[in-house]
């Protein structure tokens, strides 16, 4: 009986209740969603090292608030990204500018790995060609014969 | 026989470049806008007077001093300016930075009128007590206009020609040596008739 | 009185490692026996003086003695006892001697565990030691000597670093040390082989167990530091690319390279010179981190206060430490046998390719963390490296050593065909690629990342099961580094599967939330339902009282906390988390929101797979100590050679 009436007013309370469903943190999720996207390849200019993100920093605030203003114009994530390298140099960005100053940056590593493989390979061939040559064919037999015995 | 050298070659050459980072602050960022028109504003003023704009100072050489009252390194630099000012070499204006930055009493003001005021007369009262080395200040409430100057550490210092170029930034707080070695003859260099 | 008897022992044991790294190697020059004889006993005194100055330092933090510099900064009497412990490597000097103490313990280990071997090769290997924690020592007595004294003696000291009061972060860094000391073992083997000038597979065979733990401390360490901060920080990332992380990933990444060479060099006698090479490149990169982190050259959030002289003394330490070792390798590497025969397509090729795409992978991390450094030394500019571009570069690297990985397991040695290899493995590429394209469309959106992240996963797991599976049928025992082996190989198929999934299906919501209010993310809601104040030993938090639900059942409850520690102003999120198998939920309390009614800023996530990174991580571990403990290398030496020479000969795994 008093396990019911505990249940009727549970259920009354809840239907009393006025929650709802949270609402997003952001005024606008559109504009947010790309302010996330373009923020994680830009840094913190205060911090350790941090995107601009996630970063709690009052100049990071100030960023970001700038960057959803830029956004709200409809500029482009190029744009954005100018606008602030303008202001704060290549340091603001995360992911470096392809441009001769960093060539060796984004292209060392392919290049690297093209010559890793090569200098592989041709190893590997040159091993092959010098130890075929210790054994020839009668030599071989004489020590298969043996290894068999 | 060279090759196996070449790890070693390598490793040297790792060392050097490590050598001479030792001698770096990596956190120091040189500002682009040196060489470029400083960015144009029109900002309310400490003594209220009408906005000034970077383009009242043509035809001079001018320094241009970003600050605010809770910038704790800003009071290292101060007296510097004060003295510097009283040479009448060249003027001084000031930028209040982001005054009321992370403060209660002004969440709680509702009126941008309201903020102006809070934040001049903090400004004002600190400027009495420690000496006022500017020609005029002007409020920068909610950085903006620091974004536009790349500010991203108060103090920050530039230095600017007689057409509004930008010609030398300084992060951080201000010393003799900077002013003597570099700010003076700078300024000596500009102010040479075309 | 303590801290000095502490200080005195470190200055001792400098004596002691300055004998130990010169008289027994003079005595293998000399062949002189007593002399050689020598460095086990040094080692093991060596040991225990180094302990003994870690225990007073040790006892100085849980008595709160503030007249000590040291833990003046880094220690509170509210701070928790087992934090206080934990203190003593919460900074620069502390890590230091931490870092002597698991030097001097392996070589201790060394010295015990070496019984089998030949008392010149023990002499030049714990010589070695002794010389490298020579360096340290000083290091430490000349420029961070964790027993200042205060004067004048603080009440009460500044408190532990918030970030650290966390058990995650309490082990991280002593496993950490324990894989980038144990990479000097290794290390110091393959300068006793070059200094003997014997390169044979013999000093392979005795330094394999010794890396293969070694790397199992490191990914342990390297795991929990991911798994610290993805709990800790309060939005769920994991790895952040930051110069200090790049700094334990590289000599990961050699190490795992240097375990795989290792084991061709034993089996087969081949890549002697590139073995060697590899083991002073794991120690090499162990130090540069040790140097990266404390000189102040790169910005990170991880990085100890810096003090330019200490730079220069790590610097001149690396160079002198790197510069002999690469100098002894370039006199002794020409003069190496050349090892058995290998064909273009055989087990030691596909090794030697692993052997080639973690090297450059190392490269590539190596270039990426330092360019800033080098552009701003050049006077060139300053530039920023960051996640960006360690995951453009970093990726397309690993996705041919996955793929590579699993017909390396099933090559033969020596002789191989590439058609024989694939045939086996036809039902293992078929399910993987089947599994590749049906997955992604089952479990949400689907895309090319998606798939190739899940094909490689399926296809390096199934591999591994396939060859375990054909195995059992077989007679015969199975050694632990076979099981090994496997089970490593499927925690990185499990890893992987990991970091694709929670990439590729992860969920965020950014939401304002007042009392009663849910959130939604398919199948869970998060309803929050309270709000209180709670008191900790040495902060006070703001604690949410959260409910999640699944079908309108309550399956738990979170609390996530915003704390405010008394000794810092800083405030820190304390996320909550529910793990599953299958995925994570992590909800983090921000600040109060201002309108009428009372919320708070919160975000929830749905983390898919989240676990299986640290199951992965933990699969990988159990594996390198399984097969390091295999029982083959702890038989008898005369026994073993016997065996390894008959193996090499016939070819057989």
């Amino acid at each position: 009986m008093k396990y019911a009436l505990l249940v009727a007013c549970l259920s009354v309370m809840s239907w009393l209740v006025q929650a709802g469903e949270a609402q997003p943190m952001a005024q606008d999720p559109q504009v947010e969603a790309r302010l996330v996207v373009i923020a994680e390849e830009l840094r913190c200019l205060v911090c350790q090292n941090e995107s601009l993100s996630s970063s709690h920093a009052e100049l990071a605030e100030d960023l970001r608030r700038e960057v959803r203003k830029l956004i709200r114009e409809n500029k482009t994530d190029a744009e954005i990204k100018t606008y602030l390298v303008e202001r704060y140099g290549d340091f603001v960005l995360y992911k470096p500018p392809l441009k001769p100053l960093t060539w060796p940056l984004w292209f060392g590593p392919f290049l690297l790995l093209v010559l890793a493989i090569g200098g592989f390979w041709r190893y590997l061939r040159q091993r092959r060609q010098l130890t075929h040559h210790h054994l020839d064919a009668a030599q071989r037999a004489q020590a298969e014969q043996l290894l068999k015995d | 026989m060279k090759k196996f050298l070449l790890p070693l070659a390598l490793f040297a050459v790792l060392v050097v470049f490590l050598g001479v980072g030792l001698k770096r602050d990596p956190r120091e960022i040189p500002s682009p806008l040196v060489g470029k028109p400083a960015p144009l504003f029109s900002l309310p003023t400490l003594s209220g007077d009408k906005p000034f704009s970077p383009a009242d100072m043509k035809g001079q050489v001018w320094i241009f001093n970003v600050w605010a009252t809770w910038c704790v390194a800003c009071r290292e630099e101060h007296p510097l300016l004060v003295q510097f000012a009283k040479s009448q070499r060249i003027p001084i204006v000031g930028l209040s930075y982001k005054e009321l930055q992370g403060s209660e009493a002004a969440n709680a003001q509702s009126s941008e009128a309201d903020k102006l005021q809070l934040a001049r007369e903090r400004s004002l009262k600190f400027l009495q007590k420690a000496g006022d080395p500017y020609k005029l200040s002007v409020m920068d409430l909610d950085g903006r206009v620091g974004i536009d100057y790349g500010v991203y550490g108060v103090p920050e210092t530039y230095l600017i020609d007689q057409e509004g170029i930008i010609r030398y930034k300084r992060v951080g707080p201000l010393t003799p040596e900077i002013l003597i070695e570099t700010i003076l003859p700078l300024i000596q260099q500009l102010d040479k008739p075309a | 009185m303590i801290p000095e008897l502490g200080q005195f022992a470190l200055v001792l044991s400098a004596v002691i490692a300055l004998f130990l790294g010169t008289v027994p190697l003079a005595g293998t020059l000399r062949h002189n026996v007593v002399w050689q004889s020598l460095a086990r006993p040094a080692a093991l005194l060596q040991f225990v003086l180094v302990s003994f100055a870690f225990a007073c330092l040790a006892s100085s933090f849980l008595s709160n003695d503030f007249s000590v510099k040291y833990v003046a900064e880094h220690s509170n009497t509210l701070l928790p006892k087992p934090y206080q412990f934990a203190a003593v490597w919460g900074g620069h000097e502390g890590s230091l001697l931490l870092w002597v103490l698991m030097l001097s313990g392996w070589t201790a280990a060394v010295a015990i565990f070496s019984a089998s071997l030949p008392l010149a090769m023990v002499a030049r290997v714990l010589g070695v030691l002794g010389l490298v924690s020579v360096g340290f020592l000083m290091f430490i007595l000349t420029t961070s000597n964790p027993f200042d004294r205060l004067f004048p003696m603080p009440a009460d000291g500044r408190d532990l670093n918030p970030l650290l009061q966390d058990p995650g972060l309490v082990i991280h860094p002593p496993m950490l040390y324990m894989g980038y000391v144990g990479m000097s073992v290794t290390f110091a083997f393959s300068i006793a082989a070059m200094l003997s000038g014997r390169l044979d597979a013999a000093w392979a065979r005795w330094s394999r167990p010794w890396t293969v733990i070694a790397w199992a401390f490191l990914t342990f360490g390297i795991g929990l530091g991911s798994w610290w901060a993805y709990y800790e920080l309060g939005w769920g990332g994991w790895w952040f690319w930051d110069p200090v992380e790049n700094a334990s990933l590289m000599p990961w990444l050699v190490g795992t390279a240097l375990i795989h060479s290792l084991m061709v060099t034993e089996k087969r006698g081949s890549f002697k010179a590139w073995t060697v090479l590899l083991a002073i490149a794991a120690f090499s990169l162990s130090l540069l981190g040790t140097f990266l982190v404390r000189s102040g050259v790169l910005t990170s959030v991880h990085a100890f206060a810096s003090d330019p002289s200490r730079g220069i003394f790590i610097l001149v330490f690396l160079a002198v430490v790197v510069g002999a070792s690469l100098t002894l390798f370039a006199w002794r590497a020409p003069a190496v046998t050349l090892g058995g025969t290998m064909g273009l397509v055989s087990r030691e090729s596909f090794l030697l390719l692993n052997s080639v795409l973690l090297v450059v992978a190392t490269g590539a991390v190596l270039l990426g963390t330092l360019y800033p450094l080098i552009i701003d030394a050049l006077n060139m500019g300053k530039l920023s490296v960051g996640p960006p571009y360690f995951n453009l570069v970093f990726a397309p690297l690993m996705v041919p050593l996955l793929f590579v990985l699993v017909p390396g397991t099933v090559a033969h040695w020596r002789e191989a065909r590439m058609s024989e290899v694939f045939w086996r493995l036809r039902f293992v590429g078929g399910a993987a690629l089947f599994l590749a394209l049906v997955l992604p469309f089952v479990l949400g959106s689907w895309s090319a990342g998606t798939m190739l992240g899940v094909f490689l996963g399926m296809w390096v797991g199934l591999g591994s099961l396939q060859h375990v599976v054909e195995r059992l049928r077989k007679p015969g025992r199975i050694g632990g580094s076979f099981w090994g082996m496997h089970l490593a190989h499927f925690g990185m198929a499990v890893l992987v599967l990991g970091i694709t999934g929670v990439k590729s299906y992860e969920v965020e919501r950014d939401v304002r939330m007042a009392m009663g209010d849910t959130v939604t993310i398919t199948p869970y809601t998060f309803r929050l339902v309270g709000m209180e104040d709670v008191m900790g030993p040495n902060y006070k938090a703001l604690q949410a009282k959260v409910e999640v639900l699944k079908n309108d059942q309550i399956i738990e409850i979170l609390r996530p906390q915003k704390r405010r520690y008394f000794s810092t102003a800083m405030p820190m999120t304390e996320a909550a988390i529910d793990s599953g198998v299958l995925r994570d939920l992590y909800v983090s309390l921000g600040d109060p929101v201002a309108g009428d009614t009372p919320s708070w800023s919160m975000r929830v996530y749905y983390k898919p797979f989240v676990p299986w990174l640290w199951a992965g991580v933990l699969f990988m571990v159990f594996g390198g100590v399984l097969a390091a403990l295999d029982r083959r290398y702890r038989r008898n030496t005369n026994q073993q050679s016997v065996r390894t020479a008959g193996e090499a000969l016939s070819g057989s795994a």
